[in-house]
């Protein structure tokens, strides 16, 4: 690449032409390696459980001696269904409300230390949020709603929903305030409050990028591994909002150490399904992105 | 105005403006109390025995020497490699494709990357690095790993800045008669330098704060070693060590002491993230 030739010569621009494009398709073939890579390793696991017995089975052993291991993965899937549906009832509506005000009502300077804030909030390194959990919100519930133990989904759908707030307000923010000021002016002309102007005009012209926000924030929850691992208590059972309970990630995460055989195929599988549950997210995601810049 | 508003219609904007601005205290209220928690915490268990020994285990004490080399380790490893990656790949989106399709094709790739979360890069990143290329658990598979993370964010912030540089800059050069590769090489992408600068400064953030994608590739050990024999050796970064210290060994204030050194970095690189924008920003405008 540090060709330094005084004329260009055809060849050189032919070279330098085909790394800028190897570079460009590098990202294509990280998507289809691990997409590869996940299907290759985690089929053969399915294959030998069954679909059906591995998706919807309820009971999960994998390390079981004196009976037949069980591989069912419903617990985990219905945890992580659970813990990110309480996360966005939890960090939406927070998140929703502070975005409007940032974008819309804050004078600036406070505008730019929230925005500072919510930056800071996002760059936290994931266990530093499970370690504050884990010493503060555990005890916290435990004490509070007098259960034998606090690390629970309740625990981790807290620190969920605080995870997941800089994504949801940073992409909100944004989508309000690319709304045309000539919208607004209408509606304070008509005699419209500001209040009312930014909840029932701002919005709904905002409406597609705040879907993309709480779908990003979907994504974050649902993926999130280190956090969820140290606050959740990682036993293998069914949901219950004080029931130390197993997320997809952390189930991946925490016996691909020690694993070998048909239970590590069957980790992989876990991954395979996290996967799938992503890429529809990213699927939903792109489809609101790409609304959001036809309006 | 508002005196002709009718009960409702101010109950409505009263209620709402209460709800923003609880919102919005409640957000500021935590982010204070998040960090003042872990620096109260942490900085009383910071000493300078603590930052500069390795752990041992025969007189019982705990130091994060050799996982503060293996953060900087994986930090420059990848960043090295990351960078080239990420802005050949912006300057070929932005100044060489021609075809409508390979550009949706190769932004679509980039957008999947980043919303992959960081413990399938670790799993694939454990088979592909570790065993398929027989690397084993070390640091670089580690760095390799998180290059493919990072290359959405390097990709992003570059190609956002290569739309900055004006379009007659590249016809000017042109009409002097440079070739493709001059122009982008003197003109193009000295124009992107804050793009580059601020993805370089993103990634360090988040390769600084990863745990999980590191821990089945890069592993646990902490031994001290040199830049190359570190790379080709497993080791634990700062994040990977809070986790084990915490959870594992049960150390809380060898995990808080960590955490308020993370926490003290973060602020330090969404600082300086911030004030690399503001400071292109106003060179821009003049």
């Amino acid at each position: 690449m540090k060709q330094n030739k005084k004329h260009t010569a055809k060849p050189i621009e032919a070279i330098v032409h085909g790394v800028f494009l190897v570079a460009g398709l590098i990202t294509v073939g990280c998507v289809l390696l691990i997409t590869v890579y996940l299907i290759i390793s985690g089929l053969p696991a399915i294959k030998e459980i069954g679909l059906i017995p591995f998706l919807f089975g309820k009971v999960w052993a994998s390390t079981a001696k004196t009976t037949e291991p069980s591989f069912g993965i419903l617990p985990f899937i219905l945890t992580s269904v659970y813990g990110t549906c309480g996360a966005i009832v939890l960090g939406v509506p927070v998140g929703f409300m502070a975005s409007v005000y940032i974008a819309k009502l804050a004078p600036k300077k406070l505008k730019a230390v929230m925005q500072s804030a919510v930056s800071l909030l996002a760059g936290i390194p994931s266990v530093v949020y499970g370690l504050v959990g884990m010493l503060v919100l555990v005890p916290g519930i435990r004490k509070l709603f007098n259960v034998p133990d606090g690390a629970s989904l309740l625990a981790a759908i807290v620190v969920l929903a605080i995870m997941i707030l800089p994504s949801i307000i940073k992409v909100s923010v944004t989508a309000l305030e690319a709304v045309p000021k000539e919208y607004e002016d209408a509606s304070l002309a008509l005699g419209a409050t500001e209040v009312e102007t930014h909840f029932k005009v701002s919005v709904p012209a905002a409406r597609s990028g705040i879907a993309a926000a709480v779908v990003l924030g979907v994504g974050r929850a649902i993926g999130e591994a280190m956090a969820v691992m140290m606050v959740s208590g990682n036993a293998a059972n069914m949901p219950g909002l004080f029931e130390s309970v197993r997320f997809l990630t952390t189930a991946v995460a925490s016996e691909m150490s020690y694993s070998g055989g048909l239970q590590r195929q069957a980790l992989f599988s876990i991954a395979l399904v996290l996967f799938v549950f992503i890429m529809l997210i990213n699927a939903a995601l792109n489809f609101f992105l790409k609304r959001d810049k036809e309006a | 105005m508002n005196k002709k508003l009718s009960p409702g219609r101010r109950a409505y904007t009263a209620g709402m403006k209460a709800l923003m601005y609880a919102s919005t205290a409640a957000i500021g209220a935590l982010v204070l109390l998040l960090i003042g928690y872990v620096l109260y915490r942490g900085i009383p268990n910071i000493t300078w025995k603590f930052l500069t020994m390795a752990p041992s285990i025969l007189n019982d004490t705990i130091g994060i020497w050799p996982d503060i080399l293996n953060s900087i380790y994986v930090v420059i490893a990848t960043i090295i490699i990351v960078l080239p990656l990420g802005v050949c790949a912006a300057v070929y989106l932005s100044e060489y494709a021609s075809n409508k399709r390979l550009v949706s094709i190769i932004e679509y790739a980039a957008e999947t990357l980043s919303g992959i979360p960081s413990i399938i890069y670790g799993l694939v990143g454990m088979l592909f690095f570790c065993e398929f290329l027989k690397m084993q658990t070390t640091l670089m598979a580690g760095a390799l790993t998180l290059v493919i993370m990072n290359l959405p964010t390097v990709m992003r912030t570059t190609q956002e800045s290569l739309k900055t540089v004006p379009q007659s800059y590249r016809e000017g050069a042109f009409g002097l008669g440079a070739g493709k590769w001059r122009v982008i090489r003197t003109v193009v992408l000295p124009g992107c330098v804050d793009g580059v600068i601020t993805g370089c400064i993103l990634s360090v953030g988040r390769i600084l704060g990863e745990s999980a994608a590191l821990l089945f590739t890069a592993g646990i050990a902490h031994v001290v070693n040199g830049f190359f024999m570190g790379l080709k050796s497993s080791g634990a970064t700062l994040t990977v060590a809070l986790y084990i210290y915490a959870k594992e060994r049960g150390e809380f204030g060898v995990a808080f002491a960590i955490a308020a050194i993370l926490m003290l970095l973060t602020l330090i690189i969404n600082l300086s993230a911030e004030a690399v924008a503001r400071s292109f920003k106003n060179k821009r405008r003049i």
